[in-house]
């Protein structure tokens, strides 16, 4: 018997066995299980959201434009294309690049530069000129210097400052089979490999050329690209200008303009090459499925915060310290049982609320962005560890204030509050929330569900609510950690040093 | 009931509640918890233009967010720790008619929340009032003077609105009779609404839910601009508030009063 009691696993046994016995208990646990998959639904908007949008006129849905990864796109830019058979380089030297920004209406507020940051033209090799295929591109920017871009979501810097006529770019692709590398250079001598890309996709002739392409929110919105010593290795048939993407939103067609002078080609375009995330309606992510979280977090809170403030409640606690004498091993027992039953809870739940908010969400009309295996498995972990830190955190602060509603009330408090200032009442400099609610406090956590990446190369609204968060998302959940991990700290020192 | 009786409970109730150092504690900590988050608010928001849309009152009082965390314990203790000593039946015993023992209960509730919210609301105010016309809530960007009757207004609907809601928890503390679980169904109430609102891509959808909403109701409650864009008037905000607070009261009276066994509650 005194083996027994000595041994910990023995103590979390019996830990065990008291949160099971407890019939209100497991049913809260089971209704935190039924609470997160229940409300993947709520997310997914069933009705169609596109159906329902301008003034109550359905519209039908467009069919998502999706790239060679399934992600949903944006692809419209003006092309000078010509085809091009087998492997062989495009070179070109870049001197100018400006926009066209049309005025902004008296009264309206101008939606800051107007994306100038990301206006991009430069040269690429693309699988065909349809939207969505496969690419490879060398370009200048408007303020973040040359890149490589390939396949929309790929992204990586080549050299730094601004194109012009005394500063001129030199881009250059090679193609050698499935892989493209890009290279730049300042003065067409010295070369420096930027990236390469692998695209499986490509065939034996490919488009090749020059491209221009505008990101903004409107349609009149163009930019300009003037460039001078283009060199193909294949034989040369002479620049067609297409539209790729044809029209904006409205059935306008979209701006663009290809110029051939003595040595010069200009190319104007608009639109953008990239991947469609951010703005209002345009992608879904299936973190909406988890939605539910905050609605199971409430009953296991609950049950954690009870675990030991029952115990106070009708003096169990004389005889739970009588039977495992050294305090901090009963608190550690208390928060191995919590903490297994809130991580199997979260884990159960999150595994069905993925699979029920799938299906739904791909209904709703808006392109679901696709989560690679890795970054489900990882919402789904990290669900079941979100809630069994917050499980932990209830124990721990139940301990401390010994009491069941202010505990309760304090973790719910610390976890809920955050989230909600960061989505609206909050006033920063700029307008927006600010975020460090989430940075700083439990409700960090929540960035472990993040299911589409943000992307530096896209300026969208990165907010919590369409489901991007401030940190990276095993940051925010040792942030949770830490906040647990203190209150334990806490919570130990205290039941050592006071009477039980 | 009696004149008589009535009195005697509404005494007793007051010698209980204020012989015991929990609700002074809570209700300090009300003000304590609001007015500096108010402050906080205040001094991070900034009005660089007239076009910056931001509503002063909304801002001032962002303490409310928190605030009624504490308010709502109050209200579920009030009533939550007959049950968790034992002394309900001591209480019933002396005062066999439940109602009036459970209207003594919120009558005297009512008062001292009252009188911590508004010190609350008011030190809030004075925050803003102090510190956002230098973060450009001036004139010059249409903040006329922050006393306007709508700032009374605002500041009166959140006084209110912290109120109702220590009603409401007092009533979810009888229906339930368990102090844990009565505030976890009061503060899962509060921000789940808002938080389901604010995710659900369905507009009609999440519109309702913020009407319906207590935290979303009063918060139209505590708004000075954009009224004409709120899915509320403030007075209507307060209203749904109301019905909440007298719902719970409601549900709690009733399962008080047909209940056979009071001393059931799990406590």
């Amino acid at each position: 018997m005194t083996v027994e009691r000595e041994s910990f696993w023995c103590l979390v046994h019996a830990e065990w066995t008291k949160l099971r016995t407890v019939p209100g208990w497991v049913l809260a646990v089971l209704v935190t299980i039924v609470a997160i998959p229940a409300f993947a639904f709520l997310a997914a908007d069933v009705s169609g959201g596109c159906t329902q949008s301008s003034g109550g006129h359905a519209t039908a849905c467009p069919a998502p434009l999706t790239g060679p990864g399934g992600e949903p796109v944006s692809d419209a830019f003006y092309f000078a294309h010509q085809a091009v058979t087998g492997n062989g380089t495009i070179t070109a030297q870049v001197t100018s690049l400006t926009g066209q920004v049309p005025a902004v209406p008296a009264g309206e507020v101008a939606d800051g530069p107007g994306g100038q940051p990301w206006f991009k033209a430069g040269i690429i090799v693309k699988e065909n000129t349809s939207q969505g295929s496969a690419y490879a591109a060398m370009m200048v920017t408007g303020a973040h210097g040359v890149r490589m871009q390939w396949d929309y979501v790929n992204d990586t810097p080549g050299l730094a400052g601004n194109v012009s006529a005394a500063a001129p770019r030199w881009l250059r692709l090679v193609r050698d089979g499935d892989t493209i590398s890009g290279y730049d250079s300042a003065d067409g001598t010295h070369w420096t490999l930027v990236g390469t890309a692998a695209l499986p996709r490509l065939t034996s002739i490919v488009q090749a050329g020059l491209f221009a392409a505008a990101p903004s929110g409107g349609d009149s919105t163009t930019d300009t690209g003037v460039f001078r010593h283009v060199g193909l290795s294949w034989p040369a048939t002479g620049w067609t200008g297409i539209n790729v993407g044809g029209t904006g939103p409205n059935g306008v067609p979209l701006p663009g303009s290809l110029r051939q002078n003595a040595g010069t080609i200009t190319v104007t375009g608009s639109g953008d090459i990239s991947p469609a995330v951010g703005n209002t309606g345009s992608v879904d992510s299936l973190q909406r499925a988890l939605t539910g979280t905050f609605f199971g977090l409430i009953p296991l809170i609950v049950v954690a915060a009870m675990f030991i403030t029952a115990e106070y409640r009708r003096g169990l606690i004389r005889v739970s310290l009588t039977a495992a004498p050294r305090r901090g091993r009963l608190l550690a027992a208390k928060a191995v049982a919590i903490g297994a039953a809130g991580f199997a809870a979260g884990l159960v739940a999150a595994t069905l609320a993925l699979a029920l908010g799938t299906p739904a969400l791909r209904q709703s009309g808006i392109p679901l962005w696709p989560a690679s295996l890795p970054t489900e498995a990882r919402m789904v972990v990290g669900t079941g560890a979100l809630l069994a830190v917050a499980a932990v955190l209830a124990l721990a602060i139940g301990t401390i204030v010994r009491r069941s509603a202010p505990a309760i009330a304090a973790v719910i408090v610390v976890i809920f509050v955050p989230y909600l200032l960061a989505l609206g009442p909050l006033q920063g400099a700029n307008g927006e929330a600010p975020l460090w609610p989430l940075q700083i406090t439990p409700a960090a956590a929540l960035s472990v569900q993040q299911a589409i990446p943000e992307f530096s190369q896209v300026i969208a609204v990165y907010r919590p609510n369409a489901g991007f968060y401030p940190l990276a998302p095993w940051a925010g959940l040792a942030v949770e950690c830490a906040w647990a991990a203190g209150a334990l700290a806490l919570a130990y020192y205290l039941l050592r040093r006071r009477d039980a | 009931m009696s004149v008589d009786a009535g009195q005697a409970a509404l005494h007793a109730e007051w010698t209980k509640f204020r012989t015991v150092a929990g609700p002074a504690w809570l209700l300090a900590g009300v003000i304590a918890l609001t007015v500096p988050v108010g402050a906080a608010a205040d001094s991070a928001a900034q009005c660089s233009s007239a076009a910056c849309g931001i509503d002063p009152a909304k801002v001032s009082f962002t303490g409310v967010y928190l605030g009624q965390a504490v308010v709502a314990v109050a209200g579920v203790l009030a009533i939550g720790n007959e049950y968790s000593t034992g002394m309900v039946t001591l209480s019933l015993t002396a005062m066999p008619r439940r109602l009036t023992w459970l209207f003594a209960k919120a009558a005297v509730l009512t008062g001292p929340v009252l009188i911590a919210a508004v010190l609350a609301v008011a030190g809030s105010a004075l925050a803003g009032r102090l510190i956002l016309p230098g973060h450009g809530f001036t004139p010059a960007h249409r903040y006329a003077s922050l006393t306007a009757a709508a700032d009374y207004r605002a500041a009166l609907g959140a006084a209110l609105y912290l109120t109702l809601i220590a009603l409401l928890s007092l009533g979810a503390a009888a229906a339930v009779r368990d102090s844990a679980a009565a505030i976890g169904l009061v503060l899962g109430v509060l921000y789940l609404f808002p938080l389901a609102a604010a995710v659900i891509s369905n507009v009609p959808i999440s519109r309702h839910l913020q009407q319906i909403g207590p935290l979303p109701a009063g918060l139209d409650a505590q708004a000075t601009t954009g009224l004409q864009n709120m899915p509320l008037t403030p007075w209507q905000g307060l209203g749904v508030v109301a019905l909440w607070a007298a719902g719970a009261l409601l549900v709690g009276a009733l399962l008080l009063k047909f209940q056979r066994c009071v001393t059931s509650g799990r406590g």
